[in-house]
């Protein structure tokens, strides 16, 4: 109720301050995924951009802001129509956000052929990566496939030898098992495949238990992953076959899932423990304001709203001259949470990639905290296929 | 394939039958007494797991928050009869799904607003957390074997409830004569109120028992509810054995379809084909089981043979 | 009266909601809003579905919760289509037409055999099983679903392109399904369906075949069902498995009965009134769903079959 209330607050108190202003707000339209079984990693997205707003007085750039917020019900054809409608009615002069790659995918044709700027608080398929890469795009967060390469090139650093690989059936799960096995050069026992939005994961568990491999890797992204966890915690197996994980345990599921994730891994490109001056602030301000750890999701939607707050301060407060726009933000002109991070020809950021495990804190909430470096500014594997310069 | 993983795959099953069992027993009761379809139900079970999660941490105390939990499902169930769903029941079906929907969406978004969207941690009792060998390579969470005791007896307690008492009776003779029991001078509208509150507790009952396994969250009950009605509808809508036979068939079909159609479809087809064919089929099985039966029985298994 | 029941000829109804609809789009054109104007297309498009929908609940009786499919089914047949580099709505259009009627035919063959609950509650399976089967179509985007080739072309121009000639088409379709609809239910077919819908012995006795009857009206509705997901896919220039979903059989229900399931054109009510609560509420707060449910619920527990009987006044079924 409190982060709600607050939010509210915020995004009425910034329309307040950009009417009583009489000027030409910058006006960012931010999709997020807020109903469904995923809405956490939308809400904390959408938490962590209006932090930033906030902070900078409700401006970016200096200018005032409006943010609209629009949820996508992790529905691509809804989501292309309430972009349409941020296009066109509402004339933003940025896109923001968006949890899930399908979204993205659906949205980024009508914005790209708009001509407005996109930038990314966390999906990052691969098709805008490589070939289909485009000038208007921008990440904030990451590309796919790197999220799972740091779970395979650690299986291959531990030695592991056979793994089961278990992921929903869908594009963005394939695309995890492919990632996986980037780096990882031992056996793949088996690969399974759920249908998305599975409740029950028994007859999974009792096949990987059969199998007995050195590790599992998963990626079971909301509310699925919170039934993993608990299930196979429930079936003892966490410190028999190492539970090795992307986009399953992070901050947006640890509330729910608790002491059953304590041993389990995943992998990411941020943790509240990082240790940059940027990030203790960041922590600090986004517990305090919402009551809540942030999750890695929330960091990227902070960084996101700094990033164009930098490349707007670099055009002036300009958002018109939008090629001026495109290079200032390029050049990512402002310190990000996760301390190394710059912006690839791709519009992909090249960063640092962690191993991460669930602590107990001593006030009871949960978070994660960094193991160890897998990989350093790293860049995907995609960027060499995109033909911009 | 081994013994075990099949004598697993088949517990596993079992468990899931019965958390159906407890969502479609009460749906199939207030189906078969009122002709009332109460899409609705689904809320009730994720209500349950809310409030038991909420009052397990308030109290401290699992069995003690779980009774003030069903408690408070029951008191829901009632205010929900009592604000909504006796306007509806004699309604036409079209109003009734309309009315409900409707209290999906309410309930739904007033959770939401008051939780927020992430998912609730539901502590359960230290000593059932864990697993059991059951015999040599087999371990079994002890939490899955508890809700087979649990729904075991359930099913019991309502087989004894419809069958050897004057309620059940009512309730039976209801679901096949309502005419002649209500001109016999029983309050139709009083029993409808009892059924349907009991059967929300049951449906909160069953969001509690799952609420360790899966994710409590505000649109948990949205596919428990479509599972449900599968459920009632191949057991035959009013029968309490219909719904405890449905609940089984749905739960074995779907685990064991998850656990060997992928093995099954590499026999006919390569190794990838069969690794995302296999998900397909085995989310569509229970819509094809659903689909046989009511081919074959248009009034489900032990459906009333009215027209 | 005389004059009312004039006014409810179906080409006078047809010929209203049609001239409504331009004239909304007339003024969207002069302010030059096409967001306006995309969602005059969609609410067009919603409206076909929900009328064909209240064909099928309010005149013939059968409460299908599976409307989504042959919504989804016309969506799929454009971006298949497209794939293979048809794009002419001239063939397009009568191909997603025959996929979703040749569905709701094969399926209905099956779901007829049963009644009330049981038909709700298999429409229901059968569109989940459509859902399952677009998640697995992996050439296609699978669960994800995949962004259409490109708008369709209507003689070979792409007039489509702009929302307002999308939104001409979707009204012009709109116009012809109420009108052809309405006909259908003033004829004897419809009257058959009615007397059927109200007492079941008697028009078998009477030596009418009452499957036959609703056997075709359900590929009829099936297949308009199917022109409105050739319009949906055309707008969103996108087609994912969650046109199917069961959510969407639920909100065209909504819509049916909250115009009105009594005459056809409370189906456009019902989708107008549902889009245009979805851009009031939704623009305001996240929690818009919360606003349409009370309306839902109020509206069922009001009484009444709806919002144009209380408009309109009168009995007409």
């Amino acid at each position: 109720m409190f982060s709600v209330r607050t939010g509210l607050l915020a995004a009425l108190s910034l329309a307040l301050c950009s009417a009583l202003a009489l000027a030409e707000p910058v006006k960012v339209g931010f999709v997020a995924t807020l109903s469904g079984p995923s809405a956490p990693l939308g809400v904390h997205m959408r938490n962590g951009f209006q932090l930033a707003v906030k902070e900078l007085g409700g401006q970016l750039g200096g200018q005032p802001t409006e943010v609209i917020v629009v949820d996508d019900e992790l529905k691509p054809d809804v989501a292309v129509s309430k972009v349409k409608g941020l296009l066109d009615r509402d004339k933003v002069d940025v896109i923001a956000g968006v949890v899930f790659s399908n979204v993205m995918m659906a949205i980024s044709k009508p914005v790209f052929e708009n001509e407005t700027v996109l930038i990314s608080g966390n999906a990052g398929p691969s098709p805008l990566a490589g070939k289909g890469c485009s000038p208007y795009f921008f990440a904030a967060s990451y590309q796919n496939d790197q999220v799972h390469e740091i779970m395979g090139k650690y299986a291959q650093d531990q030695g592991f030898k056979r793994v089961v690989l278990m992921t929903p059936n869908y594009q963005a799960g394939k695309d995890a098992m492919a990632g996986f096995k980037r780096h990882f050069k031992g056996e793949v026992a088996e690969e399974i495949l759920t249908p998305l939005g599975q409740l029950d994961f028994s007859a999974e568990i009792a096949k990987i238990q059969a199998a007995n491999p050195d590790a599992l890797f998963t990626f079971m992204p909301g509310g699925m992953g919170v039934n993993l966890v608990k299930q196979y915690a429930q079936a003892g197996l966490t410190t028999k076959i190492p539970f090795l994980s992307s986009f399953t345990i992070d901050e947006t599921t640890l509330p729910a899932t608790q002491e059953a994730s304590i041993g389990m891994l995943s992998g990411a490109n941020w943790a509240p423990n990082i240790d940059t001056p940027e990030n203790k602030a960041f922590v600090a301000a986004f517990e305090k304001e919402y009551g809540i750890v942030p999750s890695l999701y929330a960091a990227q939607g902070y960084d996101a709203a700094k990033m164009i707050d930098g490349a707007l301060k670099a055009t002036g407060g300009k958002v018109s001259d939008k090629a001026a726009f495109r290079k200032a933000l390029a050049s990512a002109p402002f310190k990000s949470v996760r301390g190394d991070f710059s912006i690839g020809k791709n519009g992909f950021p090249l960063q640092d990639f962690y191993v991460v495990k669930p602590v107990k804190r001593a006030d009871g909430k949960y978070e994660t905290v960094t193991v160890s470096k897998v990989f350093d500014n790293m860049t995907d594997a995609y960027a060499a296929e995109c033909p911009l310069k | 394939m081994s013994t075990v993983l099949l004598v697993s795959q088949l517990l596993n099953g079992l468990q899931l039958g019965l958390v159906l069992f407890l969502v479609a027993a009460g749906l199939t009761l207030v189906f078969g007494v009122m002709d009332f379809i109460n899409l609705a139900h689904g809320v009730q079970y994720m209500l349950g797991a809310y409030l038991v999660a909420m009052c397990v941490g308030f109290t401290g105390h699992f069995g003690l928050g779980l009774l003030l939990g069903l408690i408070g499902a029951l008191v829901l169930g009632i205010v929900l009869e009592w604000l909504v769903f006796r306007h509806l029941t004699r309604r036409d079906h079209l109003e009734q799904v309309l009315g409900t929907f409707g209290v999906i969406l309410v309930v739904t978004e007033g959770v939401r607003m008051i939780f927020g969207t992430a998912p609730l941690a539901m502590p359960m009792p230290v000593a059932l957390s864990g697993s059991v060998t059951l015999f040599p390579g087999l371990n079994y969470p002890v939490w899955r074997l508890v809700i087979i005791a649990v729904g075991l007896a359930v099913a019991g307690l309502l087989w004894f409830l419809v069958h050897r008492t004057r309620l059940g009776m009512l309730v039976r003779a209801g679901s096949t004569h309502p005419g002649i029991v209500s001109a016999l001078g029983v309050n139709i509208d009083r029993l409808f109120l009892f059924v349907f509150a009991f059967g929300a507790m049951l449906a909160g009952l069953a969001g509690a028992m799952a609420g360790p396994l899966v994710s409590v969250e505000p649109t948990m009950g949205d596919n428990v509810l479509i599972i449900a009605f599968v459920v009632v509808v191949i057991g035959g809508i009013g029968s309490i054995k219909g719904a405890f036979v449905g609940a089984l068939a749905v739960g074995l079909v779907d685990t064991l379809g998850r656990a060997f159609a992928v093995d099954l479809l590499r026999l006919v087809m390569d190794r990838s084909a069969a690794a995302t064919a296999g998900p397909a089929l085995s989310s569509m099985l229970i819509y094809v089981l659903m689909a046989l039966v009511l081919g074959l029985r248009p009034s489900g298994l032990f459906g009333p043979k009215k027209a | 009266m005389a004059r009312m029941s004039r006014l409810r000829s179906p080409g006078a109804i047809a010929l209203l909601v049609t001239l409504g609809f331009l004239a909304a789009l007339a003024v969207a054109y002069v302010q030059d809003s096409t967001y306006w104007m995309a969602t005059l297309a969609r609410m067009a498009a919603l409206a076909l579905s929900a009328v064909s929908l209240s064909f099928l609940v309010g005149q013939a009786g059968l409460v299908s919760f599976g409307h989504a499919a042959p919504v989804g089914i016309g969506a799929y047949a454009v971006l298949i289509a497209g794939e293979f580099g048809v794009r002419e709505v001239m063939i397009v259009l009568p191909l997603a037409f025959a996929a979703a009627a040749l569905f709701s035919a094969l399926t209905g063959a099956i779901a007829l055999r049963t009644r009330g609950v049981y038909f709700i509650m298999i429409t229901l399976a059968f569109a989940q099983m459509a859902f399952y089967v677009a998640a697995s179509l992996s050439a296609f985007g699978g669960d994800d679903g995949m962004a259409i080739a490109g708008r369709s072309t209507f003689l070979g121009e792409r007039i489509l392109r702009r929302d307002h000639g999308l939104a001409l088409l979707a009204i012009g379709l709109l116009g012809v399904g109420l009108f052809v609809l309405g006909r259908v239910t003033a004829s004897k077919f419809g009257l058959v369906l009615r007397a059927a819908r109200d007492n079941e012995t008697r028009v078998r006795a009477l030596g009418l075949a009452t499957y036959g009857h609703r056997l075709a009206a359900l590929a009829l509705a099936g297949g308009v069902a199917g022109l409105s997901g050739a319009l949906l896919a055309n707008q969103a220039e996108f087609v994912s498995p969650s046109y199917m979903n069961w959510h969407v059989s639920g909100q065209a229900i909504v819509m049916v009965a909250l115009g009105g399931a009594g005459h056809l054109v409370g189906g456009v009510i019902g989708a107008v009134a549902v889009t245009l609560l979805d851009e009031a509420i939704g623009h305001y707060t996240e929690y818009w769903k919360l606003g349409l449910g009370l309306v839902v619920v109020g509206a069922a527990l009001l009484r009444g079959r709806g919002l144009l009987r209380r408009i309109v006044g009168g009995q007409h079924d």
